[in-house]
């Protein structure tokens, strides 16, 4: 009896916090970015009187020569480059790391801690990159994603490997593999569920990215999303309808990949999320 | 015999991490020490420290600093656990309500940002308008100094919030049923059950959500810089914002310095704090 009436209170209880608190600014976004200019400036939290969504869908893609269009395309290009680079040398190093014990690894263990938790020193970061000829490029900025994000990748990767049996490198060694064929033909493959994880989490953690893009990629002629939504707020102060129409748009990816991986994600923020 | 396992699977990462991660931290020790223009670089020794700690809105960010991380991480604690515990008992709709609080987690920092620049907004605002109507004044939120900073630190606590309760979800689970059939049999009240057998047991899970949102609130930066850009004044600076202001001035050394700063005491927290938590875990 007193489970019943708690499963339905409690649960009532917690409906209600999470739809008000957590669900009701989403909605006021969706509202907002569903109305004329004129109606959204009041800043209500109301039922449109007149829908202007897809008006204000095409307003916000076609501003300053679609702009926003490039601007997904650039934080398309970076999220796939950065994200397919990290988990392919991120489980080199985790499986190596993981498999071969040796004296290097306590040092390899410590730079992947640093790298986990020391934050990164942007300006000398710009100066090297600036030496590469890399700097307010895109290929620059999936270099430095790489960089920041490899000590996370490393960390799923090796924890994974250990569950793999030993025997099978065995087996395809007498088979006449050699280490590059053991690793691409039979190990990365067994760590299909690791890596659909990591790459749904550095990938929302990519695309969403605003400091490093603000450091290393800045302008506006081939900007990320975040950054060209940021840069809006400046200049659309009183289009309130576009505005939140834009922030809609850069919140629809994550949105499609959390509705598709939600195991996934949660799989992976829970186990190796040690990040900020 | 050559080992199965080469030492140069290492390389490539490595290429990565030392261009890009390690020759940058360590040639920012030397950089702090200078005045530096990207091209020019002079050797003025400490001035930049010694400036760091004279100029008030330089401390402010250094004391914001630790303020909002040390808010944001104890709120995370608190309410994630009490989501936790919520969301891990049989009730209704779990599943959807779970959803519900973990999706900010993944939306846009900078988007979140704008929307509750928004809706908090002092004038016109719509939550200041529903307290309104409620006959409460609503305060000044983002541009009263007295609030700024725990401004952002509540958005920063919504958005992240979800991430503690799944973390507290995950170790609760995680929990052996014989402890609590055990407890029962005994006949313990629920409340002597959570404090002897819950939260011990939950002590990794608190670790990793303490860790994880001390480190992201020391080097927290687009959710202040979307609402307030440290502003008004420099009441919500924090150190992270603070380099990129210096940055943003020209003043590369001295931006380098306050980062170095900025990992000094994410290090010192971080390191130490860690090796306690997970030693308590080996106890118990």
């Amino acid at each position: 009896m007193r489970n019943r009436v708690w499963r339905w209170t409690g649960g009532l209880v917690a409906l209600v916090i999470a739809v008000v608190i957590f669900l009701v600014p989403f909605v006021f976004m969706v509202f907002t970015a569903g109305k004329t200019q004129q109606e959204a400036s009041a800043l209500q939290f109301s039922w449109p009187t007149e829908w202007a969504f897809f008006d204000n869908l095409m307003t916000v893609l076609s501003t300053r020569d679609f702009l926003i269009v490039r601007a997904f395309f650039n934080s398309t290009v970076l999220t796939i480059g950065a994200v397919a680079i990290m988990v392919v040398l991120g489980a080199m190093v985790g499986y190596v790391l993981q498999r071969r014990r040796s004296r290097w690894n306590p040092l390899i263990n410590f730079f992947v801690l640093a790298g986990l938790i020391i934050p990164p020193a942007v300006v000398p970061t710009i100066w090297v990159l600036q030496g590469l000829g890399l700097f307010k490029t895109l290929v620059g900025l999936i270099a430095v994603h790489v960089a920041f994000g490899l000590s996370f990748c490393i960390l799923l990767f090796r924890a994974f490997v250990a569950g793999i049996p030993r025997e099978l490198d065995e087996a395809a060694i007498i088979d006449g593999a050699g280490p590059v064929k053991l690793f691409f033909r039979v190990v990365f493959p067994l760590l299909r569920s690791v890596i659909i994880t990591v790459v749904v989490v550095q990938a929302v953690f990519v695309f969403n990215d605003f400091t490093y893009a603000l450091y290393f990629l800045p302008g506006d002629q081939n900007a990320t999303v975040q950054l060209t939504t940021y840069n809006y707020t400046s200049q659309a102060v009183s289009a309130w309808n576009l505005l939140f129409m834009n922030v809609l748009l850069i919140t629809i990816p994550p949105l499609i990949m959390y509705i598709f991986f939600q195991r996934q994600i949660v799989a992976g923020m829970t186990s190796g999320a040690v990040k900020g | 015999m050559k080992s199965p396992y080469p030492t140069w699977f290492f390389l490539p990462a490595g290429v990565f991490y030392v261009t890009l991660f390690l020759v940058p931290t360590v040639a920012s020790f030397w950089f702090s020490l200078t005045r530096w223009t990207l091209f020019d670089v002079e050797f003025i020794g400490i001035d930049n420290y010694v400036r760091f700690f004279q100029e008030p809105p330089l401390v402010q960010g250094f004391v914001n600093t630790f303020i909002y991380a040390f808010v944001t991480s104890g709120a995370k604690v608190v309410l994630g656990l009490l989501l936790g515990v919520l969301l891990s008992s049989q009730i209704i709709g779990r599943g959807f309500t779970r959803s519900v609080i973990f999706f900010p987690v993944l939306a846009s920092t900078i988007g979140v940002g704008i929307m509750f620049k928004v809706l908090l907004d002092p004038f016109d605002g719509p939550v200041n308008a529903g307290l309104e109507a409620l006959g409460i004044p609503g305060p000044g939120w983002w541009t009263d100094p007295a609030t700024a900073l725990l401004t952002v630190a509540m958005v920063d606590i919504w958005k992240g919030v979800g991430l503690a309760t799944l973390i507290f979800i995950a170790g609760m689970v995680a929990i052996p049923q014989e402890y609590y059939e055990a407890a029962k049999v005994d006949g313990a009240s629920s409340a002597k059950t959570f404090w002897n057998i819950t939260l011990p047991l939950l002590q990794p899970a608190t670790a990793t959500v303490v860790l994880l949102s001390l480190i992201g609130g020391l080097r927290s930066f687009d959710l202040i810089w979307a609402i307030t850009k440290g502003g008004p004044g420099f009441t919500s600076d924090v150190l992270a914002s603070v380099v990129y202001k210096q940055y943003q001035a020209g003043f590369f050394g001295l931006s380098t310095a306050g980062n170095v700063v900025l990992f000094v005491v994410v290090a010192a927290i971080i390191f130490p704090l860690s090796w306690w938590l997970n030693r308590k875990g080996d106890e118990s």
